[in-house]
C-alpha cells in the first residue's frame, strides 16, 4: 500500500481526473464571471470593458446589501437550528423505540427535490386554502396571515421549510458520529453515576465537537449561497422582501439582461463566502485532537 | 501484496471508465452532426412553450402541424424540445450567451425582442412573410427598423371573465363602471365570495389591472406607451392617478387574499374551481372556457366575459391592453436556415387556421370566422377584436428588460401598499429616463 502510495504517477493518475473536472467545471467558470463582472454585457451582444464599475456599484446598491442581510439572517438561523438537529440525533442515538424508523423518516426530505418541497409548501401556505390557514381559521383566527404574500412575514416563512429540508442530513451525521463514540466510555460514566443528560452534555458532545464544527461551516456557506426554494417559492418577491443575494444575482442575470452586473454580484457572493469561511474556521478552531 | 495490485488496477480502471466516457461523448456527437448535413437529411431544432399538461391543445396541434411538415418534407426532421413558460425563457437566455440558439423558437416582441435582434441572434424575415396575411400591427410588433424578425402566432386582449352563476346568485349584473364594480365587490365580500383572482406573484397580472385603469383615465390617449417611448413623463396625472386606483381597490379588499404570493396559475385555479367570482386575464385562456375538455362543461356554461370598465366616466371601452403573445424567430447562426425559415412559415400558416378551430384562441394571422361553427363567446371575443380601437402592448414587453424588472417590482410594490403612487411613477420616470 505504501509502496503504490509513495509513486508520484500514481498519486497523479489517482487525483488527476477529479482535479480536471473541478478545473473545467469550477475554477474556469469562477474566473469567468470575474470577468463578466468587469464587463458591460447583456449576455448576447458585444460586451464593453467598463473595469470595476459594476463592482462600485455592487457595493452602493441597497438592494444588493438588503439581500445580504437576508442571506445572512438565513445563515444565523440554519446554525442556531443546528442545536436542535443535535439534541433529536442525541435522543435517537440513546436507543430509544423506533429510532431506526425515525432516522428514516427524518431523512425523506432529502430525498426529494427542492422543487417539490417547495410546491409541497407552497400549497402548505396558500393564504386561501392551504393547511396553515384552514387549521388557524378553524382555531378561531379570523385573519390569518398571508405568510408569503406578507413582506414582513415571508423571509421566516421560507426559512421554516428550508431547516425543514436539510434536517435529515445533519442528523444523520450527527446520529453517525454519536455511535462511533466507544460504549466503553459511557458505560464508565454510568458507573460512576453520571445522569443521561450530563453523558450527553459533557461527554458525548464534547467528542463529536469536530463533526459539529464542520457543519457549521457547512450549513453557513450553503445558507449564504442558497437559492433554489425561495426561486420557486416567491421568486424573491414581493418586491424583495425574500431576495438572497444568489436571487438577486439570477434576477439581474436573466431577467433585466445584466450579464456584466450579475457575474459581479456572483463574483462578490464567492467572495463574502469565502471571507466567512475563514472567519469561521479560525474561530472554531482548536489546539487539542480528541482521541478515544 | 495482492491488495496493492489491486487497488493500482482499480485505479486504472476508473481513469479509462473516464476517458473512455469523455470519447464516446465526442464520438456520438460528431457522428450526428455528420448525418444532419450529410446525405440531404436535415435537422431543424425547434424549442416552444407549450407542454402537454398546461397546454394541452396548443401541443396537440403543434404536433400535428411538425407531423404534416415531415410528410410533405421528407428530407427535414424537426428535433422538438418543450419547456413551461418560465423555464423557457430561461433556457434560451442561456443557450443565446453561448449562441447556441434552437434553428426554429419563439420570442416575445418589442423590448424582450431588441437585445437579441442587437446581438444579431435572429434571422431577418421579411422573404418569408406576406404582411397582408397578418391583422395589422402585429408583424409591427415584431419589427426593428422596418425589418421582420418575428412570425406573430397570437393576438390576444384581455377582459375581465366573470361566473355567472355566482353573479345571478346575488343579483349582479356585469359593470360598466368602476363604480358599479365596487359594489359587486362589496356585495360579494358580504356574502363571503373572493371577489377577484389575482396571481401577482408573477406581476404582469397586477401590471394589466393598473395598464387598463391608466388607460380608462386618460380617454383616448395611449399615456403609458407615450410615456415608455418618452413622450411624456411617466408623472402623468393618468399614470399617477391609476396608481391611486389600484390602491383604491387593494384597500376595499377586491382581490383574493394574499395575491401578492400568489401565481397566476394559483389565482385561475381559484377562479376555475369557483372559489373567486371574477379574472382579468387575456384570450389565450380562452380555451378553458369554451372548448377545452378538461375543463367541466358546467364550469364553462358559467363563464361570461364583461370589458374593463370606466373610471370616474373617463376610457373607451373599445381601447384594450394585450398584443400579439409569443411569435416564431429564425436563428442567424442557424445551419439549416432555409429549412428552418420554410419550417417556420409553414407553422405559421397552418397554425392560423387551426388555432381557431382546434386550439380556439386567435390567431394573428387573419381570420374568416363566418365559414366556421365557433363557440359564442369566441365570435365575441373576435368581434371585440375588429372593433377595437387601440390595443396597448403590455408594459413589460414594451420596456427595455432593465425596466420592465423596475415596473414589475414596482408593481407588487404598489398592491402591496409599500410604495406612494407618486414614488410609484418616479421610480418609473427615473429608470425610462437613464436609457
Amino acid at each position: 500500500m505504501n509502496k503504490v502510495m509513495s509513486n508520484k504517477w500514481i498519486i497523479f493518475l489517482y487525483t488527476f481526473p477529479a482535479l480536471l473536472l473541478i478545473g473545467v467545471l469550477i475554477v474556469v467558470p469562477l474566473i469567468l464571471s470575474g470577468y463578466f463582472g468587469l464587463m458591460d454585457w447583456d449576455g448576447i451582444g458585444a460586451m464593453e470593458f467598463i473595469g470595476l464599475e459594476n463592482y462600485i456599484t455592487a457595493l452602493q446598491d441597497s438592494k444588493f446589501w438588503e439581500s445580504a442581510l437576508h442571506s445572512f439572517l438565513l445563515a444565523l438561523f440554519s446554525a442556531l437550528s443546528l442545536i436542535a438537529y443535535l439534541a433529536v440525533a442525541l435522543i435517537l442515538a440513546s436507543k430509544i423505540k423506533g429510532a431506526n424508523l425515525l432516522r428514516k423518516i427524518y431523512l425523506i426530505p432529502m430525498l426529494l427535490s427542492s422543487v417539490a418541497i417547495a410546491q409541497l409548501w407552497i400549497k402548505i401556505y396558500n393564504p386561501s386554502n392551504g393547511m396553515l390557514n384552514s387549521i388557524l381559521r378553524g382555531l378561531g383566527i379570523e385573519n390569518p396571515p398571508t405568510w408569503l404574500a406578507d413582506p414582513n412575514i415571508v423571509l421566516f416563512a421560507i426559512f421554516i421549510p428550508i431547516i425543514w429540508q436539510y434536517a435529515g442530513f445533519y442528523i444523520l451525521i450527527y446520529y453517525a458520529a454519536l455511535k462511533n463514540i466507544p460504549e466503553s466510555l459511557i458505560e464508565a460514566a454510568k458507573i460512576d453515576g453520571a445522569t443521561p443528560l450530563q453523558i450527553a452534555l459533557k461527554i458525548k458532545v464534547p467528542l463529536i465537537m469536530n463533526v459539529f464544527k464542520v457543519t457549521i461551516v457547512l450549513s453557513i456557506v450553503g445558507s449564504l449561497k442558497y437559492f433554489d426554494l425561495i426561486y420557486v417559492m416567491t421568486s424573491g418577491g414581493p418586491n424583495g422582501a425574500s431576495e438572497v443575494m444568489a436571487s438577486y444575482m439570477y434576477k439581474l442575470a436573466f431577467a433585466s439582461y445584466d450579464f456584466g452586473y450579475g457575474s459581479a454580484i456572483g463574483f462578490l457572493l464567492l467572495i463574502i463566502t469565502l471571507i466567512v469561511t475563514v472567519i469561521i474556521q479560525k474561530l472554531t478552531a482548536s489546539k487539542d485532537k480528541i482521541q478515544y | 501484496m495482492f491488495k496493492k495490485k489491486a487497488i493500482a488496477v482499480f485505479g486504472i480502471f476508473l481513469l479509462s471508465v473516464f476517458l473512455l466516457a469523455a470519447c464516446g461523448g465526442g464520438e456520438n456527437e460528431s457522428g450526428s452532426s455528420e448525418s444532419s448535413s450529410g446525405d440531404g437529411d436535415k435537422t431543424v431544432k425547434f424549442m416552444h412553450l407549450w407542454p402537454e399538461g398546461s397546454s394541452a391543445q396548443h401541443h396537440k396541434v403543434v404536433n400535428e402541424i411538425i407531423a404534416d411538415f415531415e410528410a410533405e418534407n421528407e428530407d427535414t426532421t424537426i428535433e422538438l424540445e418543450v419547456l413551461s413558460n418560465e423555464q423557457y425563457k430561461d433556457k434560451i437566455k442561456v443557450l443565446s450567451t453561448s449562441d447556441e440558439l434552437p434553428d426554429v423558437g419563439m420570442t416575445w416582441a418589442a423590448g424582450y425582442m431588441q437585445p437579441y435582434v442587437d446581438g444579431n441572434m435572429y434571422a431577418a424575415l421579411d422573404d418569408v412573410i406576406n404582411k397582408d396575411d397578418f391583422v395589422s400591427g402585429t408583424t409591427e410588433a415584431f419589427s426593428v427598423d422596418d425589418t421582420t424578425y418575428g412570425l406573430p402566432l397570437e393576438l390576444n386582449i384581455s377582459s375581465i371573465f366573470y361566473n355567472k352563476a355566482i353573479f345571478d346568485e346575488y343579483g349582479l349584473e356585469a359593470p360598466e363602471t368602476i363604480e358599479e364594480l365596487n359594489e359587486i365587490v362589496a356585495t360579494l365580500k358580504e356574502n363571503g365570495v373572493n371577489p377577484i383572482a389575482l396571481g401577482n406573484k408573477d406581476a404582469w397580472t397586477g401590471s394589466m389591472w393598473y395598464m387598463y385603469l391608466a388607460n380608462r383615465l386618460a380617454g383616448d390617449e395611449d399615456v403609458l406607451t407615450q410615456a415608455i417611448n418618452r413622450e411624456i413623463s411617466f408623472e402623468d396625472p393618468a399614470l399617477v392617478g391609476a396608481a391611486e386606483e389600484v390602491q383604491k381597490l387593494v384597500d376595499a379588499d377586491s382581490f383574493v387574499s394574499g395575491f401578492n404570493g400568489l401565481a397566476d396559475e394559483e389565482a385561475k385555479s381559484m377562479f376555475m374551481g369557483e372559489q373567486a367570482a371574477m379574472y382579468l386575464i387575456a384570450t389565450w385562456d380562452l380555451p378553458n372556457f369554451t372548448t377545452n375538455e378538461d375543463v367541466p362543461q358546467e364550469f364553462r356554461d358559467k363563464v361570461g366575459y364583461f370589458k374593463f370598465p370606466t373610471v370616474d366616466g373617463n376610457g373607451n371601452t373599445n381601447n384594450y391592453v394585450g398584443g400579439p403573445g409569443v411569435g416564431l424567430f429564425v436563428a442567424e447562426n442557424s445551419d439549416v436556415k432555409e429549412e428552418a425559415k420554410n419550417f417556420a412559415s409553414y407553422f405559421v400558416e397552418q397554425w392560423g387556421e387551426r388555432a381557431v378551430t382546434d386550439v380556439g384562441i386567435i390567431p394573428a394571422t387573419k381570420v374568416d370566422a363566418g365559414s366556421l361553427d365557433l363557440p359564442q363567446m369566441y365570435v365575441d371575443v373576435l368581434d371585440d377584436l375588429n372593433a377595437a380601437e387601440n390595443i396597448t402592448l403590455y408594459a413589460d414587453v414594451q420596456m427595455s428588460a432593465e425596466d420592465a424588472q423596475v415596473h414589475l417590482d414596482m408593481i407588487q410594490a404598489l398592491f402591496g401598499g409599500e410604495v406612494t403612487p407618486e414614488d410609484f411613477a418616479k421610480a418609473h420616470e427615473e429608470a425610462l429616463e437613464q436609457e
